[in-house]
């Protein structure tokens, strides 16, 4: 049966002030009453099958996909929605529409960051009582938690992987001017990346937009990343979650030294000799490692023109993704397009060094990329996405290769991988934590793949 | 405890037409609680992050204790922004969750102790100290995560709608717990808020900004009484003001039958001579259904809100060619006049204000 009748409209993202959403944007059209009001940019009909006139709380097990866990000073809820996973959040409407205008706009300013649905107002039960507005945000496919990434058995590196993601996070908004206002571990979702994490933001309720932000801001939200991720660590280990030798007052220093070193690199500036000028190029390239393009420069040279200074104005993250995507279509998180063309450029090497990179690309995802992914079998499909499945693979089929000291054919890499490594992986496409503390499913040591004792791409 | 001055201090935003807060001077009493409130955009949020240090000021000047800030980083204003973040660890017990932070800035453990001890007590939470939060009421939760702003003792509270995100219930509870324990701990408070309701009930003081710039300061009663200009008298009060232009007629303006005598202070301004505007709040009507004296209004519909009922009417123009005028009035909420009927309406004339409508400004 269909929900209630429902008036569907979109907004404009675009308003004039600065920071916050101004009060009184966009609010929704008085619908009828008993009606849904749905501010949203696509029409999923399937959306007027929950159950939106029983409160959140209430809402029966067949529509859950998960009950989320933690304090939350909101009700949330993960359901299920043509074939994906929302989360739902009870809140007031002011507070919702602010969250989902923000989202939109770190959507188009390409941060990364959940999807922002829909906002539902003019909820109300059978008995005609209201019911708080609801935010509903798509679920970021094989994305985890953090808690989810600890165990007793944590890898010692999984930690700081994780926070120098968050401080990449934090980067790249501010770079945007988003002032997040609650930066924290728990408002951060991870994507395994070919060793690393990317670090997408979840919760956008207290950020604010600027054209660009002042050293207080940014200083400001790097001092409440550091509390939040120091106090996220100190429950952990009250919570016995992860190792007494992690030291949670360390590691949270660890965000204000990653992201000030980065930030430094991506928009510092450096004065050298005019006849240094090669030092332009080096820094590009030492941009373009760290995964950033650099779409502008400031160039300035002194009054007596003996010395240039330079600083990047306009930064991209990004830049081995949309090398990966140019010559292959794959989309990749930056460290798995890192990884991809490292052993794209290898094949290349190996089989047709003649051919132009273009073609040579493109047979390497006919005979590499597709052949792994297409070995994958049906129930095995929702444990990692493609991209990382290919990179774990290559790196099994390195350590295979050393072991057994000859080169273990593709074909013969991917079963065992399959059976050794992937069979055993706990399914990541839609994880959620339940209530109780521990990830749902069977805990088991995080090794993102085979255990290294060193990395084959010396990554 | 701290003053807080705003000595003329003016925030631009490249590529916007006018400051956001322009020129703002206004000084904040030890231990007062100060409200910012305007409408979206007026500036507000904008003067409580200059005063934190998340904004640069262009021009003037930040004092707090008399100390010039204005350049000064945020760590190094002993301020502190109240529940923008109020996460609570599961994990933790009542007394950690409150004092984590001070644990992280190494305050020794028996002072740690000490001062979460001492903000439990202000807080009713001494016997949670050392259950987990999963134990706790949504009102005591909050009350945890206002311990860890005051477990810090800073000089300046700084609160920035800080219960936008809770549910009506709730707000109101915290409202009430907001104000007695500011007024408790006696630290300076600088709230801001965009609900006129929550600036006139929880401040020693409001001070309403509109377009960056400073309208009015003064006591809720004072702001309400003597709005000092239009805007003000528009803002504050829930319905608002009436406010009618009307020309004056031998230093009186007329509204139906009631004749009501302009200030002195009218004749220093030459557009008073020919007109002004008249403010009239709704409860200040005396309403009948037969006072020629007062003003005939048709009903147009009664609203009834539980303790009060207002009506919204219309009356003939004002003048010849004018537009009809709407007016709401505060009735019996026993005895409402049916919609449809006319009723007459008489200002208490020791309760009218009037503004001069070249500049604005309120006369007398």
């Amino acid at each position: 049966m269909k929900g209630p009748a429902a008036h569907w409209h979109d907004e404009p993202t675009d308003f004039g002030q600065m920071g916050k959403l101004p009060r009184g944007h966009g609010v929704a059209p008085a619908a009828a009453i008993g009606s849904l009001n749905i501010t949203s940019a696509t029409t999923d009909e399937e959306l007027l099958d929950l159950p939106w006139h029983l409160a959140l709380e209430d809402w029966p097990v067949a529509n859950l996909a998960a009950l989320p866990r933690g304090l939350s000073r909101h009700i949330v809820r993960f359901a299920h929605l043509s074939g994906s996973v929302i989360a739902v959040k009870e809140t007031s409407e002011h507070v919702a529409r602010h969250e989902y205008h923000m989202l939109r706009r770190l959507q188009r300013l390409d941060v990364p960051c959940v999807e922002p649905l829909a906002v539902l107002t003019g909820r109300r039960t059978a008995d005609g009582s209201e019911l708080d507005p609801v935010l509903v945000t798509r679920h970021l496919r094989f994305s985890l938690p953090y808690r989810a990434l600890f165990s007793q058995t944590l890898r010692r590196d999984t930690l700081t992987r994780l926070i120098d993601a968050q401080a990449l996070l934090l980067v790249r908004l501010h770079l945007v001017g988003f002032y997040w206002g609650d930066v924290s571990l728990s408002n951060t979702l991870f994507r395994r990346d070919a060793g690393a994490f990317a670090a997408y933001l979840v919760d956008a309720e207290t950020g604010e937009l600027y054209p660009e932000l002042s050293n207080g801001q940014r200083e400001y939200d790097l001092e409440i990343a550091r509390v939040n991720i120091a106090g996220e660590l100190m429950d952990l280990h009250e919570g016995g979650l992860i190792e007494e030798k992690i030291d949670p007052l360390a590691t949270s220093e660890r965000i204000m030294d990653s992201y000030r070193k980065l930030w430094a690199e991506l928009t510092g500036k450096e004065s050298f000799d005019l006849g240094e000028r090669w030092r332009v190029n080096a820094r590009i390239r030492r941009l373009n490692e760290l995964g950033f393009d650099v779409e502008e420069f400031t160039i300035k040279t002194t009054a007596d023109g003996s010395s240039i200074q330079l600083q990047p104005k306009v930064v991209d993250a990004g830049h081995h993704q949309r090398r990966l995507l140019q010559l292959t279509g794959l989309d990749a998180e930056e460290n798995q397009a890192r990884r991809l063309l490292n052993d794209m450029d290898a094949y290349r090497a190996d089989n047709n060094p003649d051919l132009d990179q273009e073609l040579s690309a493109h047979l390497w995802v006919r005979q590499v990329f597709e052949p792994v992914v297409r070995a994958i079998p049906r129930e095995l499909q929702g444990k990692l996405e493609p991209a990382e499945v290919v990179h774990q693979l290559l790196e099994h089929r390195w350590y295979l290769s050393e072991e057994q000291n000859r080169n273990v054919p593709l074909a013969e890499a991917v079963q065992s991988y399959i059976d050794n490594v992937l069979r055993h992986r706990r399914d990541e496409a839609a994880f959620m934590l339940q209530e109780d503390s521990r990830p749902a499913g069977p805990p088991r040591p995080d090794t993102g793949g085979t255990p290294p004792a060193s990395r084959p791409d010396g990554s | 405890m701290a003053t807080v001055t705003f000595d003329n201090a003016t925030r631009r935003y490249p590529g916007m037409a006018g400051p956001a807060v322009d020129g703002l001077t206004l000084d904040i009493a030890d231990g007062e609680f100060l409200v910012l409130v305007g409408p979206t955009g007026c500036g507000k949020s904008t003067a409580l992050r200059m005063l934190a240090g998340l904004e640069d000021v262009d021009a003037g000047r930040v004092l707090i204790d008399g100390r010039d800030v204005t350049t000064a980083p945020a760590n190094d204003r002993d301020v502190a922004m109240v529940f923008q973040n109020y996460a609570l660890y599961p994990h933790m017990t009542v007394a950690d969750n409150m004092g984590f932070a001070l644990k992280i800035a190494g305050v020794p453990a028996d002072e740690l102790a000490e001062r979460v001890r001492e903000a439990a007590r202000l807080l009713e939470l001494e016997e949670f100290l050392d259950r987990k939060p999963k134990a706790l009421s949504g009102g005591q939760r909050q009350r945890v995560a206002m311990g860890r702003a005051i477990v810090r003792h800073p000089r300046v509270f700084l609160m920035d709608e800080p219960l936008s995100n809770l549910d009506a219930a709730l707000r109101a509870q915290t409202r009430t717990q907001i104000a007695s324990l500011t007024r408790r701990l006696g630290v300076t408070t600088v709230y801001v808020t965009h609900d006129q309701v929550e600036a006139m009930t929880l401040g020693d003081r409001v001070a309403v900004l509109r377009d960056g710039v400073l309208q009015q300061v003064a006591p809720p009663r004072e702001l309400y009484d003597r709005p000092a200009n239009l805007f003000v008298a528009g803002f504050i009060g829930s319905p608002p003001m009436n406010l009618l232009q009307l020309p004056v007629d031998d230093g009186a303006v007329r509204l139906g039958g009631a004749v009501l005598p302009l200030p002195a202070a009218a004749a220093a301004s030459p557009a008073a001579a020919a007109s002004v505007v008249l403010g009239v709040r709704p409860e200040d009507f005396e309403v009948a259904v037969d006072q020629p004296a007062g003003l005939a209004v048709k009903v147009e519909s009664v609203e009834e809100l539980g303790a009060d009922a207002y009506l919204h009417g219309k009356a003939a123009p004002a003048g010849p060619g004018g537009q009809p005028v709407r007016l709401t009035a505060r009735v019996d909420v026993r005895q409402p006049p049916e919609p449809g009927s006319t009723v007459h309406l008489l200002p208490t004339a020791s309760r009218v204000h009037f503004f001069d409508p070249a500049t604005r400004r309120r006369l007398g």
